[in-house]
């Protein structure tokens, strides 16, 4: 099946079977994304918005059906993505710079001109400085910040974000939320983000997945127009229309 | 009295740190005067007891005569063998104690299935009181350096390996999730996560093994040297000097103490930049 997407989930299904029995995390689940487009998934916990991103990343196999990327099934995990998880999961006993060379060196790309690209992503996020300190003595935003140099240095074309803001104060995230749109947006990435913040949601998308659970299924998706997905995230909150679409989802998310 | 003042406020950085500096130090102080005090009680107490006979001078030697035929064996050259046979025992027990036991370790880590098959052996033989199984080390090595390293060995594998692996398994899942993402082998989960998380476990059991070899030498020597600390307290046991089993006591406590001390020292220098 050939198409123009650089992501399609066709028809997922996923058990998971153990001793206890079997959990249904989700259950056919079909969309695409377009390259450069950020599609959030958004949903109670438990919904299988985790379970989606590592199948997507070739972490986990579906029961049914096939994820392809660029047309090409996923069958393991790809260069062609980055991951970002809920905390930072900075190494403690390396220095930053070291940290942000990880996946460098597990891909086998350590070339001086690659570390030199790693450097300077940092550089662009305002912790150059640091790129001898240990992660212990970096605050939480600039961790979360690091951890974003690490999946940027191997340049992958999408970015998996699963729940990155969450352990984050308000202010923080807020910031970083900026700063990872515009990021991207520079970078021409593709990104699916995992969330159940509304207004994060809405704030940073191109389009919403909205996902009910038990067994996990797509319920809506919903289109953000142009005055929401043009400013950056912050000052996305600031658009009249904002107010509208918090409603619109919050219903979705809230009556069956 | 300014120049004690300055001394015990030194480094001080405010009126109200300097008040805190000679707080903390004087208290330092006073428990270590302490210490000494209980030490000096102590051997003060022995020998007086010893020389108006209160404990029978016979059994219990008394400090003095066992500093005399500490330093006359020392002059001698009759220590020497003694302590180098034991410490060296000792060293090179914990040291394979704790490589054995970590590459065990290891190796079950990497499969699950062994881990499952291997896991009643494990849990029977660290219940099992190693020094028990002394006259089947005499049997397999003869009696000597091997069986008495054998010993060393057996007392601190078997924790070694049952807290590494433990250390490995315990390894937050979302780690290893993180280098799968950029597609690690197991070879590399395990070079570049479990076992650097690993890390200062695998050197805190440095420091239990020490105390452990310890015991093993000592049994180990007891059961079949004809050299070693262990054996010098057995020989003065059997001819009766007390005052000699007192001796390797002494060797022995100084001996471990430094010893102890060093493997703190080494495990300090390892994790220094590790919170
Ligand atoms: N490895 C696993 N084995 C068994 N069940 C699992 C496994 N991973 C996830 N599940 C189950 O699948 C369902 C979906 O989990 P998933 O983590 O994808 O949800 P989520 O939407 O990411 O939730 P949250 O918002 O809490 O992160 C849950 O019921 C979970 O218990
Ligand atoms: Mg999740």
């Amino acid at each position: 099946m050939q198409s123009d997407h650089l992501i399609s989930f066709e028809h997922v299904t996923k058990t998971f079977i153990t001793w206890d029995g079997e959990t249904h995390a989700v259950e056919n689940v079909s969309f695409s994304v377009n390259e450069g487009e950020f599609v959030t998934l958004l949903g109670p916990s438990g919904c299988g918005k985790s379970t989606l991103l590592s199948i997507l990343a070739g972490l986990i196999k579906p029961t049914n059906g096939e994820v392809h990327i660029r047309n090409e099934k996923v069958t393991g995990t790809s260069k062609h993505i980055g991951y970002m998880l809920q905390q930072d999961y900075l190494l403690g006993w390396r220095t930053i710079k070291e940290n942000i060379f990880l996946g460098l060196e597990i891909q086998g790309l350590e070339t001086e001109q690659n570390q030199k690209k790693a450097l300077k992503l940092l550089a662009e996020m305002g912790l150059l400085s640091y790129k001898d300190h240990y992660p212990s003595q970096l605050s939480g935003g600039m961790r979360q910040r690091v951890a974003l140099v690490r999946t940027l240095a191997t340049n992958p074309d999408i970015l998996l974000l699963d729940e990155p803001f969450s352990a984050l104060d308000y202010q923080t995230k807020l910031k970083l939320e900026d700063l990872v749109i515009d990021t991207l947006r520079r970078k021409k990435k593709t990104a699916v983000l995992v969330t159940h913040d509304i207004s994060e949601a809405i704030a940073m998308s191109d389009r919403i997945i909205i996902l009910s659970p038990n067994p996990g299924r797509i319920k809506t998706v919903i289109e953000i127009p142009d005055v929401i997905r043009t400013p950056l995230p912050f000052a996305s909150r600031e658009v009249p229309e904002f107010q509208s679409y918090f409603q619109m989802v919050w219903k979705e998310l809230n009556y069956s | 009295m300014k120049p004690l003042e300055d001394w015990l406020t030194r480094g001080k950085i405010s009126e109200e740190h300097g008040k805190y500096l000679k707080k903390e130090r004087l208290y330092s102080f006073l428990v270590g005067v302490s210490q000494l005090v209980i030490l000096i009680l102590f051997i003060g107490f022995w020998e007086i007891a010893s020389t108006y006979k209160w404990i029978d001078p016979l059994l219990f030697s008394s400090p003095s005569r066992i500093w005399e035929t500490f330093i006359t064996m020392l002059l001698a050259g009759e220590l020497h063998q003694h302590i180098i046979a034991t410490v060296w025992e000792t060293i090179v027990g914990f040291l394979l104690g704790t490589i054995l036991g970590t590459v065990i370790a290891i190796v079950i880590w990497w499969s699950k299935f062994l881990s499952r098959v291997l896991d009643p052996y494990l849990v029977v033989l660290n219940g099992m009181p190693k020094v028990a199984l002394g006259p089947l080390f005499i049997v397999a090595f003869g009696g000597g350096f091997m069986a008495t390293i054998a010993m060393a060995i057996a007392i601190s594998i078997v924790i070694t390996t049952i807290v590494v692996y433990g250390s490995f398994k315990e390894v937050d899942p979302n780690y290893i999730k993180l280098v799968q993402t950029f597609g690690a082998k197991k070879q590399q989960i395990f070079s570049k996560i479990v076992l650097p998380v690993s890390f200062p476990t695998i050197i805190s059991t440095l420091k239990v093994n020490v105390g452990l070899a310890w015991v093993g030498v000592i049994v180990g020597e007891f059961l079949v040297s004809k050299l070693g600390l262990g054996y010098l307290i057995i020989y003065g046991f059997q001819v009766f000097n007390l005052t000699l089993v007192f001796v390797s006591l002494f060797i022995i406590a100084v001996c471990a103490t430094i010893m102890y001390h060093l493997v703190q020292y080494v495990e300090k220098l390892l994790l220094k930049n590790r919170n």
